[in-house]
């Protein structure tokens, strides 16, 4: 047993390390060993909590026995996982981290004692509010996480659910749950916590069904946000000084990465989580529909364009990784660097269903991080740029953005695609995209559209070069 | 008189919230996924809070509905610590800087 004074030491060592873990994400030659230094804080903090116990009674072996049960679970999915499935695997890590928190609070809620938080019925009521708050947004947190991970992986659909009365339930869901906060910490009556909990995992669900699939981006990083104050919540109960600091990183994190993709879309946060974006336009975009005219190619045509190009500038999409075609991509690349033809990527903020979702898939595929590029260090290449190849985005290459203030995504931050010589425009069909509305690319006169699935174009390309 | 330790803990909170800050804006944006991975990996450092409660049977019963939870957060944690790191080595093992002598 060590006493309380070193032990608050050691976790503020592994707060530190945790700190630099993030620090040594800045670059990707740093991040390999910052990733260490994370692993060092957490083992630092698991050692120094059973060191701070010191009874390594019979429960000790049990602790040992779950703990290398998930540790074997966890590895498992690790190793298996495909990269094309990480906002899935993410979305569905927040979803355990907010229930572990659901669970140490109800823990500490039954059996004070142990926590040295007064006696069951008896909690110091400091420690009540905290414990109630950090069960709460693990329970949101929790049940979001999951109605994402579904709606990612495709088992729900990905478009908004919207019903009338929405918001205003929303709205007192959220005055109801402060409310039994309130009473829980004045009757510390144990029902109330229970219902607090149900209340709290109804809102989760309810919050996060009526944003759309090609939001999920901002939902994602919201969820990871909401898993750190979660841990914070818990932190104050524990009185724990590395989990206070692990939350605030993680909250400020998640934070932060809503805010990007926010920017990248144009569309403030509120907007986003208030949902139903994209069901309301489709019907307008459908209604205007003229028949224009569009200039279709086969991949005979495109690989002839791309032979007499000196640069070309690649723009994945989410379609990119539907169809799995980034290794596809690369080789197709190969070919034409050993043309001496100069290519680099472009990747929007919000390309894909996560942040940097985009840039993973290139580097699985091999693609160098440094021919990858971010929308700002770019854009202005792309007028000196004799080909663009635009495989499965479509909104982010819209020009609409820029010209029509009638838009819903007028003032979106788009790749300037159209300056570009020709255009390669590699999609099934005309069909507008996640906004609801067409793309006047397609219409241009330097676009040449590719109807086929990503990953077949891509191969057929590379044979015809 | 003397200051509550819950504003010492106060402190803490709100000056990593700006270290977090300033260390997050730093992140290059093409390493956003393995950010998001990393920081479920540490999150997961509630387990610290797991094995209290799982400890907290006495000799006679290891189990009772305190630890119980306990336990299950242990093993959800775990998950999330050995998923969440190794997923992210494994992320950060490709990202390569290209070949000068590659032809």
């Amino acid at each position: 047993m060590i006493s309380a004074n070193l032990s608050a030491i050691f976790y503020l060592i592994s707060g530190v390390l945790f700190i630099l873990a993030l620090r040594g994400l800045s670059s990707p030659e740093t991040s390999r060993q910052g990733n260490l230094f994370g692993i060092l804080g957490m083992i630092i903090a698991i050692t120094v909590t059973f060191l701070t116990i010191g009874n390594f009674s019979s429960g000790f072996i049990y602790v040992l026995i779950f703990l290398l049960l998930g540790g074997l679970v966890g590895a498992f999915i690790a190793y298996k996982i495909p990269m094309t499935a990480m906002p899935e695997l993410v979305a569905g890590f927040h979803s355990l981290v907010g229930l572990a928190a659901v669970f140490v609070a109800i823990s500490a809620f039954l059996n004070p004692d142990a926590f040295n938080l007064g006696s069951p019925g008896n909690i110091k009521l400091g420690s009540l509010i905290e414990m109630s708050i950090g069960a709460t947004v693990g329970a949101i947190t929790f049940s979001g996480s999951v109605i994402a991970f579904l709606k990612l992986q495709g088992i729900m659909s990905g478009s908004p659910i919207i019903f009338k009365g929405q918001h205003p339930l929303n709205a007192l869901i959220l005055i109801s749950i402060v409310v039994l906060i309130y009473l829980l910490c004045s009757s510390q009556s144990s029902n109330l916590f229970w219902i607090l909990l149900a209340v709290s995992f109804l809102i989760g669900f309810l919050l996060i069904i009526p944003i759309g699939g090609a939001d999920m981006p901002v939902v994602i990083s919201m969820l990871n946000s909401y898993s750190g104050w979660a841990a914070a919540g818990i932190g104050f109960t524990l009185e724990n000084t590395a989990l206070i600091i692990t939350g605030a990183l993680v909250g400020s994190s998640g934070a932060i990465l809503s805010y990007i993709m926010c920017k990248g879309m144009n569309r403030s946060f509120f907007n986003v989580i208030l949902g139903g974006f994209g069901a309301t336009e489709q019907s307008s975009a459908l209604k205007n529909k003229e028949q224009k005219p569009v200039k279709s190619g086969n991949a005979d045509d495109a690989a002839f364009l791309m032979k007499n190009a000196s640069s070309v500038i690649i723009v994945p999409g989410y379609g990119m990784a539907v169809a799995q075609a980034q290794h596809a991509l690369r080789e197709m690349v190969d070919t034409l660097k050993k043309n001496d033809i100069k290519v680099s990527y472009a990747i929007h903020p919000v390309a894909g269903r996560m942040p940097g979702h985009m840039n993973v898939l290139l580097a699985e595929a091999n693609v160098p991080y440094d021919e990858v590029f971010e929308l700002e260090e770019i854009n202005n290449d792309f007028a000196n740029a004799d080909v663009a190849f635009v495989i499965g985005a479509n909104d982010v290459t819209n020009p609409v953005a820029k010209t029509d203030p009638q838009s819903p995504i007028y003032g979106m931050p788009v790749l300037d695609v159209e300056k570009c010589k020709s255009v390669l425009f590699v999609k099934r069909s005309l069909s507008p995209g996640y906004a609801g509305i067409d793309n006047d690319l397609f219409y241009k006169e330097n676009t040449l559209m590719l109807f086929a699935d990503a990953k077949k174009m891509t191969e057929d390309i590379t044979k015809n070069l | 008189m003397e200051i509550d330790p819950f504003i010492f803990r106060l402190s803490i909170f709100i000056l990593s919230i700006f270290i977090g800050y300033y260390v997050v804006w730093s992140v290059t944006p093409s390493l956003h996924t393995p950010l998001m991975s990393v920081t479920n990996a540490i999150s997961s450092v509630i387990i610290v809070g797991a094995i209290i409660a799982g400890l907290s049977g006495n000799s006679e019963s290891v189990f009772n509905s305190s630890s119980v939870f306990g336990f299950l957060a242990i093993s959800l944690a775990a998950i999330n610590i050995f998923g969440g790191f190794l997923v992210t080595q494994r992320m950060l093992a490709m990202y390569k800087k290209k070949k000068k002598d590659k032809k």
